[in-house]
């Protein structure tokens, strides 16, 4: 009897979780968008920078393709979290969440199965690009993988619910493109992600620190180098980091869920 | 029938003074009906009249700024949890994930419906049967045609066994064939679960085809009623004239009959107990004058016409 309560509570999340799984596989363009691009970007701008550019902050000889790879591993997580989001505006006004917003089922659930199908695409985009952790000079140890695999949920989850509380305030996809531009983005660029905090003017290194994905970051860089935590340089302690990280998730949870509540339709 | 629930008695649906406004809009402005069990409700009336506002309270999408709803005796503003689970709603954009099979639509639908495993697939099955739908099953919506995906939508909403369904412009989109198809799958949902239908329309044969229509202009119900009693207010056959110039020969027919006759998009229309002799004697009266001419039985149309002296689409369609 138990089991069956849960199951009923559990089963309007995993069946928009599920969805989510096997609409991506039969979307192919979306696993180029998502990951081929990154992909580029960290060869092309990690390659181009590598001459000119040594990040500061970082011990001696640390390359930028090195530096940025953390990054760019968080901009894919960032991608996947910006189609659920396109697609939940889509899907709200004229597709399948409809019939979703009708359904005997609460929306924090609702918000929940897309959190959990966003964030678990982005993982495994993410534990993709972890395999070219050698290509970047990182060497993984075993703990730090699974370390950086947990932060990258935690992440993906987080900014996935962020996508969702603009989608779900949303009446068009028109504006996405501004509010990606000047928030989705901008969150990326100041996280530490594309340049270290280290040397920047004032204002800048304030908008850095106020900026909550600079922790996720930072949490993802100190996982990735869990066995020599002396070649991460300048950056938040791995504690303040996984705080501050999962309390942004939590808080961007329980705003998407609340946007979705007052939405009519 | 199964007539042998105990809330048999209670209306499906009764809605009292129900009020809508957006901002300064009002959208409903105090409508009032209720549906029996097993009854197929039609609105029939323009975009803007205030049939979207009436759909989405009804599907609990929205809650209404006044007056009450009622859905098996349960409100809407308070009990929407409660009437969820009997109501299946059909959406006029199609609410089938395109990329999934007709089946996995249906599984979906059943799992948000509390729905699952052996019981789940066989009733997803019997539906999908009884819609002729089986040999479908396993394709992926986007390869089926327009009718095929709006009766694999309803196949969808038919997956809870809902005791009330509500549906936005079904048949948009369809060609009459389809359409026609739609209405028979209706019918005999009707006929064999007494399911209670209220849908919105702005298609006149759709509207013709419903037991009962609500006629809706700007926010109110101007006029309900079987199809058959309201076309028998309009008084006789309808003949419609097209001349070169309208306004004038209307003012020479009242002099010369003594009828009221109304000038509609460019043409006069007149209702006229013997159509065919009028159309004769006019042609006669105004030799030259006359275009063309059509007589015929009422329509809902014409009954619109007669409420709010305009058409229900602004072209000529």
């Amino acid at each position: 009897m138990r089991k069956q309560a849960t199951l009923r509570l559990c089963l309007p999340v995993m069946t928009l979780w599920w969805r989510e799984m096997v609409r991506f596989c039969r979307q192919r363009s979306r696993l180029v968008g998502a990951f081929v691009q990154p992909l580029l970007f960290w060869i092309l701008l990690g390659g181009g920078f590598s001459a000119s550019f040594r990040p500061p902050g970082t011990p001696e000889g640390t390359a930028y393709m090195e530096y940025f790879y953390p990054g760019i591993i968080t901009l894919v997580l960032l991608f996947t979290a910006i189609f659920a989001t396109i697609s939940t505006v889509e899907d709200r006004r004229e597709g399948f969440l409809q019939a979703v917003l009708v359904a005997p089922v609460t929306r924090s659930s609702i918000v929940l199965g897309q959190a959990l199908g966003g964030a678990t695409l982005a993982l495994v985009q993410g534990i993709l690009f972890l395999l070219l952790a050698p290509a970047a000079g990182i060497s993984l140890t075993m703990s730090g993988v699974v370390a950086a695999v947990a932060v990258m949920f935690v992440i993906s989850f987080g900014l996935t619910s962020l996508g969702l509380v603009i989608a779900w305030r949303m009446e068009s996809v028109q504006g996405f493109h501004a509010i990606m531009n000047l928030i989705l983005i901008p969150i990326w660029l100041l996280s530490g992600a594309f340049f270290p905090a280290a040397g920047v003017p004032v204002w800048l290194q304030w908008a850095m620190r106020l900026d909550p994905l600079t922790y996720g970051v930072a949490a993802f860089r100190r996982c990735l180098y869990l066995g020599n935590p002396a070649a991460v340089g300048e950056a938040p302690s791995l504690l303040l980091s996984l705080v501050l990280t999962v309390l942004f998730t939590g808080v961007a949870f329980v705003a998407a869920t609340n946007a979705a509540r007052r939405s009519a339709a | 029938m199964t007539k042998a629930r105990t809330d048999m008695d209670i209306p499906a649906v009764e809605v009292e003074g129900l009020r809508h406004t957006y901002g300064a809009r009002e959208a409903l402005a105090g409508v009032t009906f209720s549906a029996m069990r097993g009854e197929i409700f039609g609105f029939l009336g323009p975009n803007g009249g205030g049939k979207t506002t009436l759909f989405k309270i009804l599907s609990t999408l929205m809650p209404p700024t006044g007056g009450s709803v009622r859905v098996f005796g349960h409100d809407l503003a308070h009990e929407s949890q409660a009437v969820r689970p009997r109501l299946g709603v059909v959406f006029q954009h199609p609410s089938l994930d395109p990329q999934l099979t007709v089946t996995e639509n249906l599984m979906h639908h059943g799992h948000l419906y509390g729905l699952w495993g052996r019981a789940l697939h066989s009733r997803t099955r019997a539906t999908l049967d009884q819609l002729g739908l089986g040999d479908r099953a396993s394709d992926p919506v986007k390869t089926l045609s327009g009718g095929l995906q709006r009766r694999a939508e309803l196949a969808k909403v038919l997956v809870h066994r809902p005791e009330l369904l509500v549906m936005d412009e079904p048949s948009t989109g369809l060609d009459p064939g389809a359409r026609q198809d739609f209405n028979t799958v209706l019918r005999r949902l009707r006929e064999q679960e007494n399911v209670t239908i209220l849908l919105t329309t702005h298609l006149i044969d759709e509207a013709e085809q419903c037991d009962r229509v609500g006629v809706l202009h700007q926010g109110r119900l101007v006029a309900m009623g079987d199809p058959d009693t309201l076309k028998g207010s309009v008084g006789g056959d309808v003949v419609v004239i097209w001349a070169d110039n309208p306004e004038d020969m209307g003012v020479k027919m009242r002099e010369r009959f003594g009828c009221e006759a109304s000038v509609i998009d460019g043409a006069l229309h007149v209702e006229h107990p013997c159509g065919h002799e009028f159309v004769r004697e006019v042609v006669d009266a105004f030799p030259g004058a006359v275009k063309s001419a059509t007589f015929g039985r009422p329509t809902l149309e014409d009954v619109f016409i007669r409420l709010t002296g305009r058409r229900l689409w602004s072209h000529n369609a």
